[in-house]
């Protein structure tokens, strides 16, 4: 094992608590620490340019001054077009097929994970680090496995299931051991801002936070209005556009009812938003695509796990059972509200995430 | 190599020579009168503003009234582009401003806030592809209506050196007045205005190691400039403002020295220089010279790396310890091409590619070699950056 003096480590700085305090403790450990920032894709919105949330003038100013007191060097990195043809491609074509994409576990597959881990690799340093909340164990046989953070109400491991072993050996979280209180009065002990950013729905790289008028400017194609009609063929009323809505929404659908009505599915096929009671939108099971599994390895057989559906929801007991071409099926003990195509299905046992895959539209859900 | 710590960044600023801090330290302490009071620590403060302006007009051939000093050269560049414009504007009706397209912000930008500003009109000298006006071209461009020229001596990003006699003769053949940024080429060109033939001239004391926050606008005897600051009628009533005497002391001596050592100073720029552009050219593939291999600053090399974004390979200098620029240099992760590239002809991409390295007095054929093979380096990691899996870099 190498020095950690003479260990080097690159940080994602966001300026926030978090990726702060994970700089911190590694100089604090003696590693040689580098400070990085991506500069990020954002939608021209103003004259003056345009900031992606994630990497506005004030968070690159406070980031830039945290590494000063940290006594570190620190480098914004120009990710605008990687990004853009990454991330931002992909949440328009998610929305084109009908799917709620979630574009942070993109962000992590392309961007986090690759772009960004390959650039601190060509720097030479050991180890990139970010201020997410997960663990990072090796275990006997020398592979790495992804577990929860400690502190489960912040844990992050859902989003950072795209990694690989490849990836997992050459990334620390140095924060995924701590309690966000935790980190908080590490953050006072060095002096650093204590206020984190806005936990936010939002995408980053909205202008306003608003992805509907998005996908009106960029997208205009999934946004065509077309009829609302009930599983039992009725038609409603009209919708604005299918990117509008996502599987389970129940307000803004406009229609009057007196049972209450939920999206059950979207057919991009005719265009139409198909409603139902509450009872039909229950799922049994589910399939999932461009699965990975974190060991590296498909699992020989089916196995009993948790299986979480969406970055909020709580895990539930499930089989999972490997199918060809980087596909799963899980089948849920009970039925699961809220099975929404283009979500991450995040295979759990216990603390350990296993792995995941983008949740494919279901039988359920597709056609009239 | 041992790491080693190579500072190429000249250009942008140099560090204070220790000979400078000791002639002006004083000047914060013991002489620290008000130049404008009339008692005896002011005519002492007074005294030693003069005796520097004196020191600085024999060096550029001028009387010591002629000087105005500034708080650097965008204050000087906007005194007299300004000065000049406002003045014209309140004696003819029709004003007309000329600048070459290659020039520093504190002159193209300033060029087209004024005339937007005053209601006048501007046009550009085009450059060849060494970033060079041509003066035959500029002839064309003059109107009966053009009351100034402004083309900088050296540009700051190709180190090319401009015909500035050639062009203020021009000037003067049409009752034009012409103005010259000298701020990069500072301590490194004689700057003689009576040869030159400039009406005015902007120079900054920190890139000729002297301190920073100060500098000066010569005005030839004659020339009518509006005043831009107003107050107290400092400096013959053209630039209000108590008189900065610590950083006037200091930039007169190191223009003192600059000149008292110039052969020797610029004879080991260009050794170095040379050096470092053979180097570069026979050690790191892809590399193009931009600007003039021999007609440049003795100390200036830059170059367009092919395939490399120029903020991405400044990253990974710095982590090797060798300190250059950029011309797209930027510290929010947005580069835009550098205007002057573009001007000469240059591509987007390549204008987002290109690094200069600038030496100084201390620069050893040591640190150029470290130099060459840290940039070697880091434009073969940048160069190979993939995606799509993670990439072994051993």
């Amino acid at each position: 094992m190498k020095d950690v003096r003479d260990t080097r480590v690159v940080v994602a700085m966001s300026g926030g608590v978090d990726s702060s305090v994970a700089a911190a403790l590694l100089v604090e450990q003696g590693y040689e620490v580098i400070g990085v920032m991506m500069r990020l894709w954002s939608e021209e919105t103003t004259a003056a340019g345009a900031h992606n949330r994630c990497c506005t003038p004030d968070q690159m100013s406070d980031a830039r001054r945290i590494a000063d007191r940290l006594g570190i060097p620190f480098y914004v990195l120009d990710t605008k077009s990687t990004f853009r043809t990454t991330v931002v491609q992909f949440f328009i074509e998610q929305h084109r097929e009908g799917n709620t994409p979630n574009p942070c576990i993109e962000c992590n597959r392309q961007i986090r994970f690759d772009f960004l881990l390959n650039n601190a690799l060509a720097l030479d340093a050991d180890y990139l680090a970010t201020g997410h909340y997960a663990r990072i164990q090796r275990d006997i046989e020398g592979n790495y496995r992804l577990l929860k953070g400690v502190d489960e109400a912040k844990d992050q491991s859902y989003v950072l299931s795209v990694m690989g072993q490849a990836q997992l050996g050459r990334t620390l979280f140095p924060v995924g051991s701590l309690p966000k209180a935790e980190v908080r009065r590490i953050a006072e002990r060095f002096g650093l801002p204590t206020a984190s950013k806005k936990d936010s729905q939002d995408l980053c790289f909205l202008g306003d936070g608003d992805y509907r008028r998005f996908l009106r400017e960029h997208a205009p194609d999934v946004m065509t209005p077309g009829p609302i009609m009930k599983t039992t063929g009725e038609i409603v009323g009209e919708h604005r556009g299918l990117a509008n809505y996502t599987i389970g929404q129940r307000r803004g659908l406009g229609v009057d009812s007196r049972e209450p009505l939920y999206v059950v599915r979207m057919s991009i096929e005719d265009n139409r938003l198909v409603v139902g009671a509450s009872n039909e939108l229950g799922n049994l099971a589910l399939t999932a695509r461009r699965v990975n599994w974190v060991s590296g390895k498909t699992p020989a057989s089916a196995f009993h796990a948790e299986v979480k559906i969406r970055y909020k929801a709580k895990p539930v007991p499930a089989l999972v059972e490997p199918m060809d071409n980087g596909r799963i099926r899980v089948q849920f003990d009970e039925p699961v509200r809220g099975v929404t195509p283009g979500q991450g299905a995040v295979v759990y046992e216990g603390d350990v995430c296993l792995g995941g895959g983008i949740i494919e539209r279901q039988p359920n859900q597709v056609g009239r | 190599m041992a790491r080693r710590m190579v500072y190429l960044d000249h250009s942008a600023t140099t560090p204070m020579d220790p000979r400078v801090l000791d002639a002006l330290l004083p000047c914060f302490s013991d002489v620290y009168g008000n130049t404008s009071s009339s008692h005896s620590e002011g005519r002492r403060a007074e005294r030693a503003l003069e005796t520097a302006r004196e020191t600085i007009a024999g060096l550029l051939n001028c009387k010591p009234h002629e000087i105005v000093f500034t708080s650097g050269g965008s204050e000087s560049d906007n005194m007299a582009i300004r000065g000049v414009a406002w003045y014209a504007r309140r004696v003819q009706q029709e004003v007309h401003l000329v600048a070459s397209a290659v020039e520093h912000p504190a002159v193209g930008k300033t060029m087209a806030v004024t005339a937007g500003e005053l209601g006048c009109t501007y046009s550009l000298l085009a450059v060849d592809h060494y970033g060079r006006v041509d003066a035959e071209a500029a002839a064309e461009v003059i109107q009966p209506s053009t009351t100034l020229v402004s083309v900088m001596a050296v540009n700051n990003e190709v180190g090319t050196l401009e015909p500035i006699a050639q062009l203020a003769a021009l000037a003067h053949s049409r009752g034009v007045l012409f103005h010259t940024d000298a701020v990069q080429a500072g301590g490194q060109v004689r700057l003689d205005v009576q040869q030159l033939n400039v009406d005015l001239l902007s120079l900054s004391a920190h890139k000729f190691y002297g301190p920073k926050g100060v500098g000066l606008l010569y005005v030839r005897d004659g020339v009518n400039l509006h005043p831009t600051q107003t107050g107290g009628s400092h400096e013959g009533g053209r630039r209000s403002g108590t008189v900065n005497t610590p950083g006037i002391v200091g930039m007169a001596k190191a223009l003192e020295i600059a000149y008292d050592g110039f052969d020797e100073f610029t004879a080991h720029y260009r050794t170095m220089r040379d050096l470092l552009i053979d180097e570069v050219l026979t050690h790191v593939p892809g590399t193009i010279l931009t600007g003039h291999r021999t007609e440049r600053l003795p100390s200036h090399a830059s170059f367009v790396v092919d395939g490399v974004e120029a903020n991405t390979l400044l990253m990974h200098l710095d982590t090797r310890g060798v300190l250059v620029s950029s011309g797209s240099a930027c510290k929010t992760g947005n580069p835009e091409p550098s205007d002057v590239l573009l001007a000469m002809g240059l591509s987007r991409e390549a204008a987002l590619s290109s690094v200069r390295l600038t030496v100084g007095r201390s620069t050893t054929e040591e640190d150029v070699a470290y130099a060459v093979e840290a940039l070697r380096a880091s434009v073969e990691r940048a160069r190979t950056l993939p995606s799509g899996g993670l990439y072994d870099f051993n």
